[in-house]
């Protein structure tokens, strides 16, 4: 808790703010509701007070001062849109541009870049640099990985460089040359090569650093957006999925302090794909004279649901480490006390760290949900299970895509409900198949290694008559008589919260996009 | 070698005495001409009261800003509970000023002398000596001078017998401008880019290597020895004018004069007599035209206001420009003002070290509108543009460097306009070739 004598109170654009003491003017404003307009400056990063675009007139100061490195003092008063200080940003928006190719037709950035955005705000109708004077140009380098430089187009705002050399600790970018030569340089014989430097082109505040991956791919205003978690370690780093056209684009962090801060590597962010792929199962199928036939969902529940009551002994879940944790509660509910649930998880050797901040890093375990198919009765136990499937009754495949399967194992087992987006050869002895949403598709939940339960929410739709699995599986309790309809994601996490110990205290509605702990709830109750 | 010219005798011979001695070089000549003595009597004392006496002094800092030396010294933290370092800086790199070079070059253990003293008074046990790399000659003299100080026992463990440890190193500058400016310095002396670093934290807490440092010009830590030994009173008496400018501060003067060099005055000297007396005025049939009196990044004066102005921190602000470093720069009327902007511009278009916007890309813009109109493009409106140009680029920016491009443009443009609408209108001829 903070100390009254640790907050200041100050007054920024005639708003009365209070905000702790060491907290920068800038950081502050936003508190009072007002954006200064900035460039170098990014919460994620250290100062550098180099583009002077967040200068604010503060009374009882003789010079401008600039709002990204000045800290809040009791009584100050900030007034960022004096004449003076909205003189010296028009004037800073007018240097920016006498360099600057004004290629926005062409620009990735166009749309959500801050020189666009800022000069519409407030800089000048037109330029007063003679259109006989050449501008810099320099060519285009490739600077590695996935990312491209256009100098024409920089800024010099450095984010860049910060970050390789103070989060990402790989300091391979530097300020070359001087005055309005100056470029951003990478040194002789490196390359972007860092496992999270794919960063520096959300940090670039224009179509500067850009992505070979989205390259001329959309216009950044026809983009849909959806808060995702990412699916490719147990990290669970949050972050956008964006789509055109009900396909996956662009992955892109979302700011969350507490797992990924304002990052997430290039693993994940090039890990989309698969999430458009075009070879899914889009009907219910059942095994009829032999063959699997498309059915309806009522035809195609009513057998999994008989398989399901007719079988005596183990009905065994093999399950992915990417399923939600409802549809992976749900398996368990389907299956009753016959439940053995088994997942498998890719791990590789090591982690590649985020060195500036603490406790992230691309983990070696290769799932989003590895904590959250734990704590609801699934063990790490795949191949044992695989082997030991002779001795099930039944098998309820969940999302898991059976790459480590032969056809022959599956095919010992009397009965084999198959839910899955895609229909691998050794699914295709299944008595049932039915049809499920990928990640993209769904609302859901997961948690990751540190125990934080995330949601994620649907970015598209799902092909032809593909359902979430908590829905799927949900109805099929109703087929068993074993519960009520599902509506929504939510509704099946509070039915897995009331059941499940760990979830104790954690409501759907309150995990919010940033989620909440396992067992923090339950804490602050027992303190309270 | 050799000095150039006799001393004359409106000088006050105080730091550059022994200018021209090759004798005063060594460690022997130097405690012959009475060295040495001021470092003996500060170690004598408690630190604080070397501050204090400097700080009586009114000593004020000779690399341009005028701050006050003791005053600096002060903000060091009074406990040394981190290493604290002094940074001496020996740069030199504004046109126009060459007077560093000379101290460096004479009386080399002059300098070693104040810096130990203000290592003393702050408690620093190392000490840099910023030497630009261009300075091979003085840089040589002050290394062999700096390895008799370490023979003759005043540097290392056993600084002047007293137990205590004083270390000084040179560090040479590789060639850029702002590598003089003090934040700058200290990240070049860390083997960074020389970039001005953004403040606070200001150097007394987070200098070089994150540690207390002060930052000092070589004429501002010669001027110490005076100080301690002829006492706070003797030196404040010296000046001639405004009591918050003492002592004497060495000018270097080019240009159109007849003799140009060295001359060291009293504060408060007039900047006419300096010229037209003492440097023997201007050549044959020549007039005086306009004068920059502290190196390129001052304001111009005309020719009234160089003929009105008294050489102090002082006068110069009276006149409406600043003392700095005191490079003095003259022009007769034969120089093309318009011209001799443009080159002041190119230099700080060159310099600038690229990290702010104002200065990264309006050095760049005036550079090129002073050379259209240079060429006979140029449009009236290019006036009003330069001067908004300039306002931009002042005062907006982490160090003065872009203030110091726009000073002698505001200025040139408000005394000097019709030199530069007689290139617009036609009137002059433009340049063929602009080199
Ligand atoms: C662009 C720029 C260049 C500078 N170059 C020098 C220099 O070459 N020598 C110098 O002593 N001071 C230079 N200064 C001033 C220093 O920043 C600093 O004020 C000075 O060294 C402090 O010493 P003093 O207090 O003894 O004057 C420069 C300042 C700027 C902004
Ligand atoms: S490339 Fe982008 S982030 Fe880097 S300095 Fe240029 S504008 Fe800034
Ligand atoms: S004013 Fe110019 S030289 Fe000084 S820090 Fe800014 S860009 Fe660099
Ligand atoms: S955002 Fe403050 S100087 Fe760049």
């Amino acid at each position: 808790m903070t100390e009254r004598q640790d907050v200041v109170t100050l007054t920024i654009d005639g708003v009365e703010v209070s905000a702790p003491k060491g907290m920068t003017v800038l950081e502050a404003a936003k508190r009072a509701g007002v954006v200064i307009p900035h460039y170098c400056y990014h919460p994620g990063l250290p100062v550098a007070g180099v583009c002077r675009m967040c200068l604010v007139h503060v009374e009882n100061t003789p010079k401008l001062q600039i709002a990204c490195a000045i800290p809040v003092a009791d009584g100050m008063v900030v007034n960022p849109y004096h004449d003076e200080a909205v003189e010296a940003r028009r004037g800073v928006l007018e240097f920016l541009l006498i360099n600057h190719p004004l290629d926005c037709p062409i620009c990735d950035q166009a749309g959500e870049c801050e020189l666009q955005n800022y000069v519409f705000r407030e800089g000048r109708a037109r330029t007063r640099y003679s259109p006989t004077y050449a501008k810099r140009f320099n060519p285009v380098e490739d600077f590695g990985g996935d990312i491209l430089y256009v100098p024409n187009r920089c800024i010099l705002c450095t984010r860049c460089v910060q970050f390789m050399e103070h989060v990402a600790d790989d300091p391979v970018l530097n300020v070359s040359d001087r005055g309005d030569r100056a470029f951003i340089g990478i040194h002789p014989g490196e390359q972007l090569e860092h496992a999270w430097s794919g960063n520096v082109v959300d940090l670039c505040p224009v179509g500067s650093l850009i992505s070979k991956d989205f390259l001329h791919k959309a216009r950044a205003w026809e983009l849909d957006k959806a808060p995702g978690v990412c699916t490719g370690c147990s990290q669970g780093c949050n972050v956008v999925l964006e789509t055109l056209h009900n396909t996956v684009v662009r992955l892109r962090p979302r700011t969350n302090l507490e797992v990924n801060r304002f990052f997430m590597c290039d693993h994940g962010r090039l890990d989309y794909r698969w999430l458009n792929r075009g070879d899914r199962i889009e009907a219910p199928l059942v095994r009829q004279d032999g063959d699997l036939a498309a059915v309806d969902w009522h035809h195609a529940l009513e057998r999994a649901a008989d398989i399901v009551k007719g079988s005596g002994g183990p009905i065994v879940v093999l399950a992915s480490a990417r399923a939600s944790n409802e549809a992976l509660f749900l398996a368990t509910r389907v299956a009753g006390e016959r439940f053995v649930g088994a997942f498998r998880v890719e791990r590789v050797d090591g982690e590649e760290p985020l060195p500036g901040v603490p406790n992230l890093a691309l983990r070696s375990e290769r799932a989003p949900n590895v904590r959250g198919a734990t704590e609801l009765g699934y063990t790490e136990t795949f191949d044992a299970a695989v082997t030991a499937l002779a001795d099930a009754a039944a098998v309820i495949v969940v999302d898991e895509p059976l790459d480590t399967v032969s056809n022959a194992a599956l095919a010992k087992v009397p009965s084999v409900i198959y839910m899955g987006t895609t229909l691998p050869e050794p699914a295709r002895v299944a008595q049932v198949v039915l049809p499920i949403t990928n990640v993209a598709e769904e609302d859901g939940t997961f948690v990751n290694r540190d125990g934080r339960v995330q949601r994620y929410l649907q970015a598209k739709t799902g092909p032809g008559m593909a359902r979430p699995a908590w829905w799927v599986l949900g109805e099929l309790l109703v087929e068993l008589g074993r519960g009520e309809p599902l509506a929504t994601a939510g509704e099946a996490f509070e039915m897995l919260a009331g059941a499940v110990r760990a979830f104790d205290g954690i409501s759907y509605d309150g995990l919010g996009y940033l989620g909440a702990v396992l067992g923090t709830a339950a804490k602050a109750e027992a303190t309270a | 070698m050799g000095y150039p010219h006799e001393p004359h005798p409106k000088e006050t011979l105080i730091l550059s005495k022994h200018f021209g001695d090759a004798g005063a070089r060594s460690y022997d000549g130097w405690v012959k001409c009475g060295g040495y003595q001021a470092l003996k009597r500060a170690l004598a004392m408690d630190p604080a009261d070397v501050i204090e006496i400097v700080k009586e002094s009114g000593l004020r800092g000779r690399g341009g800003a005028g701050f006050p030396t003791g005053l600096k010294w002060s903000f060091m933290p009074k406990e040394r509970r981190k290493p604290h370092y002094l940074c001496c800086n020996a740069d030199e790199s504004e046109p126009g000023t060459f007077k560093d070079r000379e101290i460096m070059r004479w009386t080399p253990h002059a300098l070693i002398e104040g810096c130990a003293i203000a290592q003393h008074a702050i408690q620093a046990e190392v000490c840099y000596i910023y030497i630009r790399g261009e300075f091979t000659e003085p840089i040589a003299i002050m290394q062999a001078a700096l390895d008799e100080a370490y023979r003759e026992g005043v540097l290392g463990g056993n600084a002047m017998g007293t137990n205590r440890r004083i270390d000084m190193y040179i560090h040479r500058g590789a060639g850029a401008y702002i590598c003089g400016e003090e934040t700058a310095l200290m990240n070049s002396i860390e083997g960074r880019r020389g970039n001005p670093r953004i403040r606070p934290p200001f150097p007394a807490q987070q200098g070089v290597f994150g540690m207390p440092t002060t930052i000092n010009n070589v004429e501002t830590l010669v001027s110490v020895l005076p100080v301690l030994n002829e006492g706070a009173e003797w030196y404040k008496d010296l000046s001639l004018g405004n009591p918050k400018s003492t002592g004497t501060k060495l000018f270097s003067v080019c240009g159109h004069v007849r003799k140009p060099g060295n001359y060291e005055v009293t504060m408060g000297f007039p900047l006419g007599e300096l010229v037209n007396d003492l440097c023997g005025g201007m050549r044959d049939g020549r007039t005086l035209k306009a004068c920059i009196p502290g190196g390129s990044s001052v304001p111009i004066l005309n020719r009234e206001e160089t003929e009105a102005c008294l050489l102090d921190y002082e006068g110069c602000v009276e006149q409406g420009t600043m003392l700095g470093s005191g490079g003095v720069i003259v022009f007769d009327d034969s120089a093309d003002m318009v011209y001799q902007i443009m080159r002041l511009a190119r230099f700080y278009a060159h310099e600038s070290c690229a990290q702010c916007t104002q200065c990264r890309e309006g050095t760049a813009w005036t550079v090129r509108i002073l050379e259209r109109i240079l060429r006979g493009e140029g449009e009236m409106k290019d006036l009003d543009l330069l001067l908004d140009l300039s306002e931009q680029m002042t005062g907006k920016t982490i160090c003065v460097l872009s203030d110091s491009c726009a000073a002698p443009i505001v200025s040139g443009i408000k005394k000097f306009r019709d030199e530069f609408e007689a290139y617009i209108t036609g009137a002059k001829q433009p340049v063929a070739a602009l080199t």
